[in-house]
């Protein structure tokens, strides 16, 4: 015997006691897809068969099957289930999870049961059990089509088990393994001139059968509605249908459709909403193709998944949860969408959006709701653009992406309402889902990225309270690097090192930037306060912003951030910057100085002190050992009664002489990088990433050109805007590398912080391998400020040698990756929450704990 | 980092005696966090002074072997290897010991008695307290004299350190000012390199003994020395004071360490917000009054209070029998926790412990949490937000969690000018965003009502002052059928 079941449904195994349902199931099934009721009482009562434990063992038995089928899993009840009110939990099971219940009947005689009953060494039933569960089961198998299940198979002896082949078959509609390319057009609603034009513009041309097709193998998908209302619907029909009857169009049914197949089938439907159009044609047409007509309409599947899942195609919007799934409650949602129940004001349904909750990680495309142009919104693509109500027909091609409209050629029929000029805004507000728990990326540059859920929550914190308007978060930077310690006694960071990373990842060339010791500063800017908010969707009719690494604002003073952006724009104007790119707003990675601009109350409350009390604690010892140095009557014979060892007083104060000499050039490492700020000259700031502009993220060029960008159109006219000195160094010639150290040491020698080496392009990869998009090399004298004024002792720099970078590498390898999956997702339009769930990750990222001197 | 104790008299050399140091040898001694030197800058017939230098490693520090309080930066750049703390008080019993039990078999008489002796103190941190340093020493019979320091010659703007030099001079037996020393050092710094345990209350006992109980300012310097652990410095002043004056004691102590702890750690302007808050209390008490009661007017059976912050009013909620189901939302996962312990969530009757939910969450997100309830709160919430994230906020409860009635306080700022501490230019707390008059309030309330189909009254919270209203505004949002 066959047994076909869908590849994906719930299966009820009906049987009394000893009919050889575990045994069925373990010949056809994974012991996994198998929740058996014996192994579950085993599970609460530590005894397989302790009755009294049925209850909670129900309980925890579909509790798991609950969650197999949530991840689409299918799923085997092995219990009796030879009661209606047991089948009854399969039932509203299956259809809360929207997939086809299934029952697999073991309606042996009674003698076998008993005989096998017998043989059982660990547990045997009295007999009228057996009667009983056979009793039950022989009553129950008539109404079991009426209690729901879809496929019923009943085996009636041991031998016809034995005989049993157990299809899966893929659900109807499964075409994952269709990869396309698709070409997906909106509801059509009779209009066939435009059609064929679309078809024509798409490349379809009429094979030697008659029938549309493309040369290419492209297939059409069809999103339902394909009559009513327009001029030509049984000329839509006839193309539509000749195109899926040979395989070069796929077609879901819209509402209309179905409407029309019932009234072909002769059931009271109202000729209304442009059907009557429609059914006139048909009149016209043989009984044969109207017949043809309704087989067609009655043959289409709900939705489709396509292209390993990655597409989704319905008439009318799909939730992620019903994707792949059959019952009537989906098929209903891909025909109707989700309405309220109630009606605005021009009598038509007031739909439940479904699009603005979409989460999943299939593309849905979908028709049904008529607008202006088509709607986009969290990776699902609305086209049906009302082309009967003389707005357009719109395609998609995929997997480009790309939108294709025709004109309509006439107002074919009065809309009942405006067509919708405006997408909904929903997508404005950001969800608390989104960026709650343990949260699950993915880039560009890293296919997977996981936050945990306690990082997550410090970063809401720290976003909810602190950081600035999301809107304005597009970009966070990335930590930084270090690179490897040097093998050099007197330095710990030194450019040898960040030569030898790139060298030995396979980059030849690298660019060395200044590195500035100030604040980093991001600084977004649009050309007006409507850019803002129509490109940012900011409301407070502000023009952009400048904020710091973790996204707060940089300013508390608004007319100086003002003044800033005011600045940027005279500049960028003035050097045609806003021309030349084409572009009406600007993201720029910057550092801004002076350091005590930003860190004033570091300075005072830590930088400062220890310097002044270092200092002045030195002198005071340096002058107690001198003095006792100068002493003539020393001694240096041992007593017993001290405790302590002899000691070479004039080493101690030589050691001590040192030590001031640290603390007293670590006092002018700090004060190299203050400066008083009175007004807004006192600011100096250098831009060194040109990251985004309208349509592109720079980062496909290398970073000379972000260093000749800024410097042709930003800096060298207003004295706040400083270019970066940089030098392109080859890291596979030894005298190209000595340059690089000789620059190196003279940057660090008269009190810069160091230098900062990237690879020659923007993104460097080897391979699969993403390569840190740039180490530091900070100077001997700078690190004082880090790592203690007086790590270049010989002891301290031996244990400070000893550190690990992993961690730091691996964090700003994430943290780069989603700075830039958010900069492409802003540019590429994407929703908000789309582009904040990469900054809130950078955010999260930045509360793990990592040496904060690295 | 340097002590230097200094002897005046006939035969001053005899320090060396008494400190069981040979004046003439220099000696290192072993530290579990360093190394600690003893030598004699002066050795003469009439004048000898003998140095205590702590040679600290810093690298030790960071490392969170000894001393490491806080992460961050501030470990690796610490000002310990070079003021006095803790460390000197360790190094002192460690290296003087004999001397400070007093014991000293070859100079018995001169341990007894008092000379004139005198110690240097090189960079006691007193943050800016110089006074502290005549009501600490002086009642022990020392003169003092002290030089302050710039922070930073190069930027004088930045004013003077917490650190001075302290010079202390009295008739004393070296014992005794060893003993000072030990106890008195920590007080001013305050910050322990070491986890206090059991056995320092016997220690400042010790110490202590003979002196402490009669120092005028015993409270304060027990306190101190204890820095944050309460509960040892009541034991100690409770051996230290008679049995009548304990209770007083205990309960001053616990305003006192308030201020103790705001001097520390907060800054000026919240120092001074602070102290406003003694007007305040009773006003949270009104306004948690006021919104009970306007719970209660509204029927509301489900209420989520947004911004819980550490649960005051849901425990004022809970006890409210019509109310069955209560949520608390906040942002900070620490304050969450902290309602927690208020609440007792763990040991309170099961009945109101179901009633009860506590959730992270942020007034800026859209929460399917929030959705479905009668009421919601936003107590002294909104003014902790950013003037631009409030379209986020007013959708997030106005539109989506859409409950039947929204009760939301917020600050008068037109009262502020009877709190005598804040400036014209100064908000109540130091992470206020905005406050808002009562006409600013008002056309905020107007513009929700219209925009989300709302209607609003409103309650003056606190003393009515004729002129500028009450303290707080309270607004009653009520969803129109």
């Amino acid at each position: 015997m066959r047994i076909e079941i869908p590849e994906f449904c719930l299966v009820a195994l009906v049987g009394g006691t000893s009919s050889g349902k575990s045994t069925f199931a373990a010949k056809h099934f994974k012991p996994t897809e198998v929740l058996s009721s014996d192994f579950f009482r085993g599970l609460v009562a530590d005894d397989e068969n302790a009755q009294d434990a049925s209850e909670a063992a129900f309980d925890a038995l579909y509790y798991v099957a609950r969650k197999r089928l949530e991840s689409l899993r299918l799923t085997v009840v092995d219990a009796t289930n030879v009661q209606a009110a047991a089948r009854r939990k399969v039932i509203e099971l299956a259809k809360e999870q929207n997939c086809h219940p299934v029952a697999i009947v073991f309606n042996m005689p009674e003698r076998i049961c008993k005989e096998r009953n017998a043989l059982r060494p660990e547990r045997q039933l009295p007999d009228r059990v057996i009667q009983r569960h056979c009793n039950d089961l022989r009553r129950s198998i008539k109404g079991l089509k009426r209690e729901g299940f879809r496929f019923i198979y009943i085996l009636n002896s041991p031998d016809e088990v034995k005989t049993v082949e157990l299809v899966r078959t893929p659900l109807w509609n499964n075409k994952k393994n269709e990869h396309g390319p698709f070409d997906i057009i909106g509801d059509v609603h009779g209009c066939y001139d435009e059609l064929h034009e679309m078809l024509t513009i798409l490349g379809y041309i009429e094979n030697t059968e008659g029938v549309m097709s493309h040369p290419d193998g492209r297939r059409a998908v069809f999103l339902g509605d394909l009559c009513d209302r327009g001029p030509k619907n049984t000329a839509v029909l006839r193309l539509v249908m000749s195109m899926v009857q040979h395989g070069t169009a796929l077609c879901v049914p819209g509402n209309h459709d179905i409407k029309l197949m019932r009234y072909l089938k002769g059931r009271n439907v109202q000729l209304t909403h442009g059907l009557q159009k429609t059914a006139d044609e048909l009149a016209q047409e043989s009984e044969e193709f109207r017949s043809d007509v309704a087989k067609f309409l009655d043959s289409l599947i709900s939705h489709y998944v396509l292209d390993n899942g990655k597409l989704v195609v319905a008439h009318a919007g799909i939730k992620e949860h019903f994707q792949g799934r059959g019952s009537a409650r989906v098929r209903d949602f891909c025909l109707y969408g989700e309405t309220t129940g109630e009606t605005d004001e021009y009598g038509l349904p007031v739909r439940l959006d479904w699009a603005n909750e979409y989460r999943g990680q299939a593309m849905v495309v979908y028709g049904h709701i008529p607008q202006m142009e088509p709607a986009i919104l969290n990776n699902t693509y609305c086209l049906d653009t009302g082309c009967v109500f003389g707005g357009k027909l719109t395609a998609l091609r995929y997997p480009e992406r790309e939108i294709i409209s025709v004109k309509a050629k006439n107002v074919y029929y009065e809309p009942l309402k405006p067509l919708l000029s405006e997408v909904n805004t929903y997508d404005d507000i950001l969800n608390i889902g989104d960026v709650s728990g343990k949260l699950h990326l993915h880039t560009r540059l890293m296919p997977v990225i996981d936050v945990r859920e306690d990082n997550a929550a410090a970063a809401l914190e720290v976003m909810s309270r602190f950081a600035v308007d999301p809107h304005w978060l597009i970009y966070l930077p990335p930590t930084m690097s270090p690179c490897e310690t040097s093998k050099l006694p007197d330095y710990l960071e030194h450019p040898n090192e960040a030569f030898a990373y790139y060298r030995e990842k396979g980059v030849q060339k690298v660019v060395c930037e200044k590195k500035h010791m100030g604040s980093r500063a991001v600084i977004t800017l649009c050309r007006d306060t409507e850019t803002a908010k129509q490109r940012f969707g900011v409301t407070d009719n502000s023009r952009g912003i400048v904020y710091t690494r973790t996204g707060r604002r940089f300013f508390n003073d608004m007319a100086l951030e003002n003044a800033i952006l005011d600045r940027l724009d005279i500049t960028l104007t003035q050097s045609d910057f806003w021309d030349d790119f084409n572009t009406d707003w600007v993201c720029l990675d910057t550092e801004l100085m002076p350091w005590s601009a930003k860190a004033q109350a570091l300075l005072q409350k830590q930088y400062a002190p220890v310097g002044c009390a270092g200092r002045t604690a030195l002198q005071k010892a340096i002058e107690a050992l001198e003095k006792v140095c100068q002493r003539k009557n020393l001694a240096y014979e041992v007593s017993k009664n001290t405790s302590g060892k002899n000691v070479d007083i004039a080493q101690v104060l030589e050691s001590f002489k040192e030590r001031e000499a640290c603390v007293n050039s670590y006092i002018n490492a700090y004060r190299e990088y203050c400066w008083p700020v009175a007004s807004i000259g006192d600011l100096k700031i250098a831009p060194f990433h040109l990251l985004a502009t309208e349509g592109s993220v720079h980062t496909d060029k290398d970073h000379v050109w972000h260093m000749e960008t800024i410097k042709k159109y930003i800096t060298g006219t207003d004295s706040i805007f400083m270019a970066t000195e940089y030098l392109v160094v080859d890291v596979t010639d030894d005298k190209s590398m000595q340059s690089g150290t000789d620059w190196w040491l003279s940057l660090t020698g008269s009190g810069g912080e160091g230098m900062v080496v990237k690879p020659y392009t923007f993104i460097a990869q080897r391979g699969d391998e993403l390569l840190q998009p740039a180490v530091k090399c900070r100077g001997r004298e700078y690190l004082r400020i880090i790592y203690s004024p007086e790590y270049t002792m010989p002891e301290h720099m031996k244990r400070l040698k000893k550190r690990g970078l992993n961690r730091k590498r691996r964090l700003a390898l994430r943290e780069f990756s989603l700075g830039m999956e958010s900069l492409e997702r802003f540019v590429s339009k994407e929703p908000l929450y789309r582009v904040h769930e990469c900054v809130f990750a950078v955010l999260a990222f930045e509360s793990e704990p990592v040496d904060p001197r690295l | 980092m340097l002590l230097t104790l200094t002897y005046r008299g006939n035969r001053a050399t005899d320090l060396g005696y008494l400190l069981h140091k040979n004046p003439s040898r220099t000696q290192e001694f072993e530290m579990s966090f360093g190394r600690a030197y003893v030598f004699y800058p002066k050795a003469e017939e009439t004048e000898c002074s003998a140095a205590l230098l702590i040679d600290l490693n810093p690298v030790d520090l960071v490392r969170g072997k000894v001393g490491s309080t806080e992460g961050g930066l501030f470990d690796y750049i610490n000002d310990r290897p070079y003021v006095a703390s803790s460390f000197m008080s360790t190094a002192l019993s460690k290296v003087y010991s004999t001397a400070m039990s007093g014991r000293c078999n070859s100079r018995p008489e001169l341990a007894a008695s008092p000379l004139d002796l005198e110690a240097s103190i090189t960079m006691l941190t007193c943050r800016g307290d110089a006074e502290l340093v005549h009501r600490v020493f002086e009642p022990l019979g020392y003169t003092v004299s002290f030089q302050s320091f710039v922070l930073d010659d190069k930027f004088p703007e930045w004013g003077n350190s917490d650190y001075v030099d302290l010079t202390i001079r009295g008739k004393v037996k070296l014992c005794d000012l060893l003993n000072h020393l030990y106890v008195l050092i920590p007080v001013f710094d305050k910050q322990k390199h070491y986890w206090m345990s059991e056995d320092e209350v016997e220690k400042l006992l010790r110490h202590g003994k003979g002196w402490l109980s009669s120092h005028p300012e015993m409270k304060l310097i027990t306190r101190r020395y204890f820095n944050r652990k309460k509960s040892f410095a009541n034991r100690v002043i409770e051996q230290l004071l008679d049995a009548e004056d304990i209770e007083s004691a205990i309960e001053e102590s616990s305003g006192e360490d308030e201020a103790i702890l705001s001097e520390q750690e907060t800054t000026e302007l919240e120092a001074t917000a602070l102290k406003a808050k003694e007007k305040y209390i009773s006003l949270n008490n009104q306004r948690l009054d006021a919104v009970v009661q306007a719970v209660r007017d509204c029927g509301a059976k489900s209420v989520v209070d947004l911004g819980c912050g550490e649960g005051r009013l849901l425990s004022r909620l809970i006890v409210e029998n019509q109310i069955t189901k209560l949520l608390g939302l906040d942002v900070s996962i620490f304050a969450l926790e902290r309602a927690r312990e208020r609440l007792h969530l763990d040991r309170i009757a099961e009945y109101k412990r179901d009633k009860v939910t506590l959730v992270q969450g942020s007034l800026t997100y859209r929460d399917k949490r929030i959705e479905g309830f009668d009421a919601a709160c936003v107590v002294e919430v909104m003014e902790h937000m950013d003037i631009d994230r409030l379209p986020a906020f007013e959708r997030v409860v106005f539109e989506f969690a859409l409950p039947r009635t929204v009760i939301i306080t917020t600050p008068n700022v037109e009262y502020n000018k009877n709190y005598e501490r804040l400036s014209t230019d100064m908000m109540r707390h130091h992470d206020h965003r905005f406050e808002w008059t009562r006409a600013e309030f008002r056309a905020w309330s107007e513009s929700i009502c219209k925009r989300f189909g709302y209607s609003v009254s409103y309650t003056d919270i606190g003393d009515i002052d004729e002129e500028v209203g009450a303290p707080t505004q309270m607004g009653v949002f009520t969803k129109c059928e």
